[in-house]
């Protein structure tokens, strides 16, 4: 059984662990705000906030129900848009900003927008211009040309400004940005869940798992049929799988950390001080929300943003045997055998990732190009680090690339070249044509292969430009 | 005023197809389509599916009561195939479940066998191979021969544009129930409520009065639900009626995708010829259209792109000629711009092409031939009202355009990996169907003995405001509260034989019908007023704030006592407005006319950076003067000015169809079709309204507002096109006039060898 917070109500039900959060609240509850536009992710018209207490409080983040299992959603709050919405025809400031400033047209894809920016007014986040377009940034709008939403936008922003930093909710219930429920709900929610500690018939135990599921956000995309008649297991909440440690020069990054955990952690930022800039590249708000590491891993997508990232860092895997608890590490680049083809076995489960922690002497860059510059998969991505000694000499290099193999590539031979090179005209010419033999890109709807080889040359040029070894390329 | 749906719409209770309460025993539907793209049907097993658990019943066209017809300007289309598929996608089977994971299921279970044919999906293939869709058609005005022989420069070229997916976010679906007295009623997500009226009595067999077709508004259609919302309601009744059950079917994304056609592909050729003043005075043209496997609505379509050739410019002789060709696609249809955009994308071409032979700014050969009243286009009108030169004369004085180049030029000198570009984008877009009988509506309006005003028009919402307008037509007229009126549904029994909410004009259309209904209820009042109050027929009666103002009489009648008065008189508070356009005409024998009640003209101004290690491009600004006439809803009129030009930005930069060469399409999903994001969009949109007030034939003289500005977005094509020639002086060889411009593209020409 699942059970947890639908609005107001505790809800329980006996449908399949893996059905979709999105036809659970329009067909099992006929809550028909929350509308279906693509089913991939890709549009964020049904999105939805889901609410995890931590601690005493309740923090929310916007996710695709597309693309949630309900087994991810058990013993949480879940918001659609029929629970935000004010007694008495009243409208909260999202909403009425969205009115005022015509940020609605045909209207199918502005439940989206409201629970999007809904999000914003539930989060501690800064609620500068920069953050609220960001949690609008998995939402496609086909009428407006988003201008009108800006403004809406703009208009959130000085709404927010007196936001309280502690114990906001009162002031938003007070307020009417949202309803005064809201108060109650952490409240409800600890029993909720102390009831079902106590009570094991919640539990999936003693049901086969079907599919062990971080974020759905691929798995889900390709497999819908399949799982919403399965058992899943939800290992996005694993505690176990999740956080990020530092332990001497190593960092740990375990698998169920998501995209926005691995963004929002001060650890992180420090080693990657443009860490935003790449992430921004990376899928939307809601999809990072779910998107794991060990997910995007997993999936052997040989374009995974993430994978890529983790490549040029040099990093190791760490499998975990279900059966026999072992545990076995591996460098990442040699998981990947094939197209989709893992040195893993079936019970073997990612538990994390670890990389060394870049010192000063260390340069990073990601670069990504696709044909829509956000919310799209990359035709070319790669990622570069250099360890560069104070005279420019390239010390190590370790230079990866998406969408050039059948599998996301660690540039073995590139990487090899640079060692104790300094770039120069001449010494890039050289190199290009070493990137060049060993790559195969082939022609799909990302690109024809002569654009991905000449992409891939232009974006390990422009971890050049970015890092400005020697002066080289630097304007 | 804001959109009056707008409520309902930020509190999720608007209601669309697939939120209405199911109802029980209602069976769902779902599509077995071709696994190719040409081909004959060799052997279909169906058998096996329909044992499965749960479905119900598995239809073929054989289970068709009436005709399996469901085209609408040329009747070339089954509902379901018979014989033959024509396109990856074609419906050929339906399987009808009592839950719609059964009906997928099924699907799997059913066996087909198809002997391939030869596909083409290029439209110049097409036309080699004689394979059209519809007659081709030429425009021509004064002697492009002897013209060319004139001509200073002559330049001839290729351009061709893309199609463009629809992707109105909400799919394409209905929802359809038996009802008494062997009638069925279906609610459709569709811009021509008539249209699915008139194919399902087709496909049924029985008279168009048994068939009633219920829009509550659409979640987007941006011209795919014109026409093509057709099949899936006459797929939805069918089953009803045979199975005497509710039926629905809502299209999962990818199957919309690949099922339903989009904007039309071109390929098109162009011969330019300039005098020495660089006036142009002859232009040549021949349009390659990919119309798909059925004709759709592609004859009008195409008839658009010729009537639009020549965009703003005074061009003394012209031949443009057009062919609908046969392709192995689906049937591809009306999209917002409707053939326009394509014909003004060659013009645009060429006047680049003949810009960069001479060395000169495109926008110096734009200014200089920029029509002006008097001019007779091609195709016989003569131009009235014309806004060209004000529009553009206005935009230069808010942005100097030849600063605004001068700044792009010392840019780009002090920036070795980063280029700007600019480009200027005149529009002239006509008023009307360009099929005249098709310029006709009705509307219905009722007070109730309380006062309040129900407005019933053949007009649909689908985002546009349209219901808006309408509210503040009947509001006005009645001096009334907007609160005091209601726009009810669209529904083919209260307002009958309606063109479908088209070519800009549906706000022209259904508020003149509706303001012919305020009126004929007003002359009623008036009258009894007169007579009542013994005032001189004629003297003016004003209906205002809640009250009635008789001249002659020191205090109003309030509006509520006017209405009882009225009806205790027993005066009819009921009327049925009729508008039909007057003017046009349009001779298809001669290809001359007056087609259409207006032009909406403006011009935008954008500029672009690229970023010419990665290829890829940011918007800058785009600025617009666009002429509005007298804009009755400057709120809804711009949010149709920004969201037309952003998704004309589409067409041209990001949004590409991919077909393989089996004509199975790549761009399948919305992972691998992209329009634009909040990000993509440009850092500036600035409109301006230019408030002209020319005798036009609009409604309020508030001009048509839903098409022109998509055309806006053309600029953008021509502003990286130049920020790429900025870095790579050489890149006009590999850069092809071949929309949309992806950053494939722009790598390739920034780079190309």
């Amino acid at each position: 059984m699942i059970s947890f917070i639908l609005n107001n109500q505790v809800v329980k039900t006996g449908l399949p662990s893996g059905s979709t959060l999105l036809d659970f609240v329009r067909y099992e509850k006929q809550l028909v705000g929350t509308k279906i536009g693509c089913r991939e992710g890709d549009c964020g018209a049904c999105n939805v906030l889901v609410g995890t207490l931590v601690g005493e409080e309740i923090t929310y983040q916007t996710m695709t129900s597309c693309l949630t299992p309900l087994s991810n959603v058990h013993a949480k709050h879940v918001l659609t848009v029929e629970g935000i919405n004010l007694s008495n025809r009243q409208l909260s400031p999202v909403q009425e900003l969205m009115i005022v400033n015509n940020g609605t047209q045909c209207g199918f894809c502005t439940i989206g927008f409201v629970m999007s920016l809904t999000g914003v007014v539930l989060s501690k986040e800064n609620p500068t211009y920069a953050n609220v377009i960001k949690a609008i940034d998995g939402n496609i709008c086909r009428c407006t040309g988003y201008k009108s939403i800006e403004r809406a936008a703009k208009g959130l922003c000085e709404t927010l400004a007196e936001r309280p930093a502690k114990k906001p909710l009162s002031w938003l219930v007070e307020q009417g940005f949202v309803p005064d429920y809201l108060q109650n709900i952490p409240a409800k929610l600890q029993s909720l869940q102390q009831k079902l500690n106590q009570d094991s018939t919640f539990n999936d135990n003693g049901q086969k798992t079907d599919f062990f599921i971080g974020g759905g956000t691929d798995l889900m995309v390709q497999k819908p049929a399949i799982i919403r008649t399965s058992s899943t297991t939800n290992f996005l909440d694993d505690t176990q799988l999740k956080g990020i440690h530092i332990e001497g020069n190593l960092c740990r990054v375990g698998a169920s950390t998501t995209v926005t955990e691995f963004e929002d952690s001060p650890e992180i930022q420090k080693m990657f001080p443009d860490l935003s800039k790449y992430l921004k590249l990376v899928s939307s708000t809601p999809i990072r929300n779910m998107a794991t590491m060990g997910g995007n891993i997993i999936n052997a997508s040989p374009i995974g943003d993430m994978t890529i990232f983790f490549l040029a860092l040099n990093s190791q895997v760490i499998l975990k045997d279900a059966l026999t608890q072992n545990s076995r590490t591996l460098p990442l680049k040699d998981l990947f055998l094939d197209y989709k083809k893992l040195d893993k076995t079936d019970t073997e489960y990612i538990e994390s990732l670890q990389f060394e922690v870049p010192d000063n002497a260390t340069y990073f860059n990601f670069e990504k190009v696709s044909k829509r510059t956000h919310l799209d998969i990359a035709s070319v991505n790669s990622a570069c680090q250099l360890k560069v000694a104070k005279d420019g000499a390239i010390l190590q290099a370790h230079i990866s690339a998406g969408g050039v193999a059948a599998i996301p590539k660690y540039l073995d031979k590139s990487s090899a070249f640079l060692k104790g090179k300094k770039m120069d005209d001449a010494t890039w010419k050289t190199f290009s044509e070493v990137l060049d033999s060993e790559v195969s890109p082939i022609s799909d709807a990302r690109g024809s292969a002569a654009y991905k080889r000449l992409l891939l040359r232009q974006l390990v040029l422009a971890h050049f430009v970015e890092f400005k070894l020697n002066h080289w390329l630097a304007f | 005023m804001a959109n009056i749906d707008a409520f309902g719409h930020v509190t999720g209770t608007s209601i669309y197809v697939d939120d209405i309460p199911v109802m029980q025993g209602t069976l769902f539907i779902k599509v077995f389509d071709a696994p190719v793209a040409h081909g004959v049907i060799e052997a279909l097993d169906y058998s096996e599916a329909e044992e499965m658990e749960g479905v119900v019943k598995v239809f073929s066209y054989k289970d068709i009561p009436g005709e399996n017809q469901i085209g609408g300007i040329i009747a070339d289309e089954p509902l379901l195939a018979e014989k033959e598929v024509h396109f990856w996608g074609q419906p050929i089977l339906l399987v009808v479940a009592e839950n719609e994971i059964a009906a997928e299921e099924a699907l799997h279970k059913i066996h087909i066998s198809i002997k391939e044919l030869p596909v083409i999906t290029d439209p110049k293939e097409a036309f080699l191979k004689g394979k059209f869709l519809h007659n081709s058609r030429t425009f021509e005005s004064g002697n492009t021969e002897n013209a060319f022989r004139e001509a200073r420069y002559i330049f001839e070229g290729s351009a061709d544009s893309g199609g463009q997916e629809h992707l109105y976010l909400e799919t394409q679906g209905a929802y359809a129930y038996p009802m008494e007295h062997g009638s069925i009623k279906i609610h459709s997500s569709t811009q021509g409520p008539t249209q699915v009226q008139r194919t399902v009595a087709k496909v049924l067999g029985i008279g168009m009065n048994k068939v009633e077709v219920d829009v509550a508004r659409l979640g987007g259609g941006f011209g795919g639900k014109e026409d093509q919302a057709s099949p899936w309601a006459a797929m939805t009744a069918l089953v009803s009626w045979v199975l005497k059950k509710p039926a629905k079917c809502v299209l999962h994304r990818m199957e919309d995708m690949r099922m339903t056609g989009k904007r039309h592909p071109y390929r098109s050729d162009y011969k330019i010829g300039l005098d020495k003043d660089f006036n142009i005075i002859a232009y040549e043209a021949t349009f390659f259209q990919n119309g798909g496997a059925a004709a759709d609505l592609s004859p009008a379509v195409m008839e658009r792109t010729l009537f639009h050739a020549t965009n703003s410019y005074q061009i003394p002789h012209v031949k443009v000629q057009a062919h609908g060709c046969k392709t192995n696609l689906p049937p591809n249809t009306a999209f917002r711009g409707f053939g326009g955009p394509q014909g003004m994308f060659v013009i645009e071409s060429a006047i680049d092409h003949a810009a960069q032979k001479l060395k000169v700014s495109r926008e110096s050969i734009q200014a200089r031939n920029l029509m002006e009243n008097g001019y007779q286009f091609p195709y016989g009108q003569i131009v009235e009202g014309c806004e060209a030169r004000t529009c553009w004369e206005e935009l230069n004085a808010k942005y100097p355009i030849e600063g605004i180049r001068k700044d792009i030029l010392t840019f780009n000198e002090n920036h070795a990996f980063l280029k700007k570009g600019m480009a200027l984008m005149p529009v002239c877009f006509g008023i009307s169907f360009t099929n005249t009988m098709m310029n006709h509506s009705r509307a219905l309006v009722h007070v109730y003995s309380d006062g309040t005003v129900g407005v019933s028009t053949g007009a649909v919402e689908m985002g546009q405001g349209v219901n808006t307008k309408m509210l503040q037509i009947a509001a006005q007229e009645f001096g009334l509260d907007a609160s005091q009126i209601k726009l009810e549904t669209t529904n083919t029994t209260r307002v009958a034989n309606t063109s479908p909410s088209a070519a800009s004009a549906t706000s022209d259309l259904n508020g003149k019908a509706l303001l012919d209904a305020c009126s004929q209820i007003k002359a009623r009042l008036k009258n009894m007023l007169w007579v009542k109050n013994d005032l001189e027929a004629g003297a003016e009666v004003r209906f205002e704030g809640g009250k009635v103002w008789m001249e002659g009489m020191e205090e109003p009648a309030i509006w509520i006592d006017v209405v009882l008065d009225a009806l205790a008189r027993r005066i009819n508070l009921s009327a049925k407005g009729h508008y039909a356009t007057p003017k046009i005409h349009f001779d298809k024998i001669k290809e001359k006319g007056h087609p259409f009640a207006y032009h909406v003209y403006g011009t935008a101004l954008t500029t672009v950076t690229v970023d010419c290690i990665r290829g890829t491009y940011e918007l800058e600004a785009v600025h617009i003067v666009h002429d509005f006439g007298t804009s009755m809803n400057r709120l809804v009129d711009l949010g149709q000015i920004e969201g037309g030009l952003v998704q004309g930005i589409g067409w041209m930069t990001m949004e590409e169809v991919a077909y393989n060469n089996k004509g199975r399409l790549l761009s399948n999903a919305l992972s691998t079709y992209k329009i634009p994001d909040i990000y993509s969009v440009p850092k500036e949109i600035n409109t301006h309204f230019l408030p002209t007030d020319n005798n036009n034939m609009a409604i309020y003289k508030s001009k048509a507002v839903g098409e022109p500005p998509l055309m806006y977005g053309i600029g953008a094509f021509f502003a990286i096109a130049e920020a790429i020639r900025a870095f790579n002086p050489d890149a006009p060889l590999h850069l092809p006039y071949c929309a949309p411009m992806t950053p494939e593209k722009v790598l390739m020409a920034l780079y190309g060898e």
